[in-house]
């Protein structure tokens, strides 16, 4: 949707996992916009109940994790051999074993940090930031799935029963700013 | 095989809780004033750290001759320290990561205070090598940047600076763990709370959490990687620590074994901390549905698994020293069981390997009142048995006119008591300010155990035709001391 449309959302609240997940699988599969369910946990399968595709996450822990270590081992060899060679009980300039435990930590510190980072990036977590609710209770015990009404043969009526039939404790329209 | 359905099946939460109910009973111990117990027990721990404060100021200010060590035993109650913090830390890592890769769900009650007990551990851990220094400002040599001095570079060979890596390493990346699984949590209490500062650290630390599905799905592959990565880093940590001994001469510390054996130490200890504190959280707080006697007796199990290894490990060293026909590593450890300090050798043998044997027992394994004095007798063997490893080897050395006794000074000891003051400072106003169980995960797990749809335990427990094992059932559920 562009920036600064308005669009109609309709919410369906739901007080147990299960149904949640068997409400957001019909709904795709009727072909339903799903903009976001909200869960106070990861519920397991859900994932794929809503289609999405697995995180690309890994391959940044994997780069980060290659770039520092590559780095801290470049620069292991540097200091030792080149910038200011010093000989330390006669022990070869090339001493890639006794290089292998800083080269080690600082693989698993880059690969840590440069995915969480990437994971606040992506998500738009930043400290202090004033979270968007759409409904109460998310974070307590409350599963809320919230579907856009996509074009002009979007059926409220037959959504609401749906809804209903999955067990829908509450269900809301309202519209957006988006 | 019916034990091994029952025990699966068996609920993990007790109570028969909703999620509702693990939001309110969490954020409980948030809401309230503390109690005068805990008022209590956090001025005994503050002034504990009051006393290290002092001891370690006028040790910085006078130097290290304050301490009781002299040119033979170059090292004592500060390394000793050093690496029994570090141990301590190890459990939580092992509890959040490794158990969370071996997907063992018990761990969800647990995990949140086993890693903010890894946090305070490393803290206390840095400060020992810090402190030893000497020069504890210059501190910022251990790592390399640019200086006016060449630049002079570190040594990479040198086991000590592979350390200040992988403490630093350590600590950040269990920092970060800690705080990526808060964050659900502390959106629950920035929601739930109504101002204070608790509402308002919330606020700032959940990064503006909305419990978005998508924003969860990425959140698990970032703690699944994390996990990942903590696994090899924690074994390295110890590994690590242990190099700085193993890749010495002196016998007693020039071993093969080191690696492993003081891994399964760390985690050994670690655990029997965690227990520690555990059992007084459950009862303080009011937890014994979230931290049941289920959780107490898997924790004990771990306590005896890492105890034999380390059992094993006291065995191999003397088999070793006698079957090299060193006269130097034959000496180290007949001096060790033997010499001068041949109590506090009898005191880790006893505490790290008699003892624990108790444990075999599922009784024991279920009563409190015998597990905690347990869980305290095997940190006072783990510190110990580093004491032993540390001072006994460096003792008495290859030339006997530099023999040397130990003795440690008032100034150690108030820095040794000074650490365990600032672990539980941290810890308590952790139990204070923070979720102390990760309610998100343990909402997850609420099912486990429970027919869905129809949550009542008692089904399950007829269901499975378990006549004869009531007493598993009730003890489960009851949570209380026995």
């Amino acid at each position: 949707m562009s920036p600064g449309m308005s669009h109609r959302v309709i919410i369906g609240v739901f007080d147990d996992e299960a149904m949640l997940l068997e409400a957001t699988r019909e709904f795709r599969a009727k072909g339903l916009k799903i903009i976001d369910v909200f869960t106070p946990y990861a519920v397991h399968k859900l994932d794929s109940a809503m289609g999405l595709r697995p995180s690309r996450l890994p391959w940044i822990c994997f780069f980060g994790g290659c770039a520092g270590g590559a780095l801290i081992l470049w620069f292991e060899f540097w200091a030792t051999m080149v910038d200011w060679p010093l000989n330390i009980g006669g022990k070869p300039w090339n001493s890639l074993p006794a290089f292998v435990p800083a080269m080690f930590e600082v693989t698993v510190l880059c690969a840590g940090l440069a995915t969480v980072f990437a994971f606040l990036v992506l998500a738009r977590l930043r400290p202090g930031k004033r979270p968007r609710t759409w409904f109460p209770g998310v974070t307590d015990d409350r599963f809320v799935l919230v579907l856009e009404e996509s074009d002009a043969r979007f059926d409220l009526a037959r959504v609401r029963s749906l809804f209903q039939s999955f067990g829908a404790v509450s269900i809301e329209e309202r519209i957006e700013e988006a | 095989m019916a034990d091994f359905v029952l025990t699966t099946r068996a609920p993990l939460i007790a109570g028969n809780k909703t999620p509702a109910d693990v939001t309110r009973d969490i954020c409980h111990s948030l809401e309230g004033r503390p109690t005068p117990l805990w008022w209590g027990s956090f001025l005994f721990a503050a002034s504990l750290l009051l006393l290290g404060t002092l001891a370690v100021s006028y040790e910085i200010a006078t130097g290290i001759g304050t301490w009781g060590v002299n040119r033979t035993v170059g090292w004592a109650v500060g390394i000793t320290s050093f690496v029994f913090w570090i141990g301590i830390g190890h459990a939580g890592t092992l509890i959040s990561a490794i158990l969370f890769l071996l997907r063992q769900r018990w761990r969800t009650s647990v995990n949140r205070s086993a890693e903010a007990m890894t946090i305070f551990a490393v803290i206390c851990a840095g400060i020992f090598p810090v402190i030893h220094l000497g020069r504890p400002w210059m501190a910022y040599w251990l790592f390399p940047y640019p200086n006016t001095r060449g630049s002079l570079w570190v040594n990479f060979r040198s086991p000590l600076v592979w350390d200040a890596f992988a403490i630093s390493t350590y600590f950040t990346i269990s920092l970060v763990f800690w705080l990526l699984g808060l964050i659900p949590d502390l959106a629950t209490v920035r929601d739930r709370l109504r101002g204070g500062f608790r509402q308002r650290l919330a606020s700032v630390m959940s990064l503006g959490w909305n419990g978005s599905f998508r924003t969860w799905h990425r959140y698990e592959s970032v703690y699944l990687m994390l996990a990942g990565l903590a696994t090899p880093l924690v074994l390295s940590v110890h590994t690590i620590v242990s190099w700085d001994f193993a890749t010495g001469v002196i016998p007693g510390w020039h071993a093969t074994i080191f690696p492993p054996y003081f891994v399964a130490g760390a985690i050994f200890s670690g655990v029997a901390m965690v227990l520690t504190l555990v059992i007084v959280a459950r009862k303080t707080m009011h937890l014994e549905d979230y931290i049941t006697l289920r959780h107490i007796d898997v924790m004990c199990k771990l306590l005896l698994l890492t105890s034999g290894i380390v059992g094993i490990a006291y065995v191999t060293e003397f088999f070793n020293a006698l079957y090299s026909t060193n006269p130097y590593e034959e000496f180290a450890f007949l001096n060790r069981a033997f010499g001068p300090l041949g109590w506090a050798y009898a005191i880790m043998v006893s505490c790290n390997v008699l003892i624990p044997q108790l444990l075999w027992f599922r009784k024991v394994r279920r009563t409190l009142w015998i597990v905690f004095p347990i869980s305290i007798l095997i940190n006072v063997g783990m510190w110990f048995e580093r004491f032993v490893i540390i001072v006994t080897s460096l003792q008495r050395d290859f030339l006997p006119s530099s023999w040397a006794g130990y003795r440690p000074t008032p100034i150690e000891l108030s820095m040794l008591l000074g650490s365990f003051g600032l672990f539980f400072t941290l810890f308590l106003l952790f139990c204070r300010l923070l979720p102390v169980v990760a309610m998100a995960e343990v909402k997850g797990v609420l099912h486990v155990g429970r027919e869905p749809r129809g949550p009542d335990p008692e089904r399950v427990m007829v269901g499975s035709s378990a006549q004869g094992r009531g007493m598993d059932a009730a003890g489960i559920r009851e949570g209380g001391p026995e």
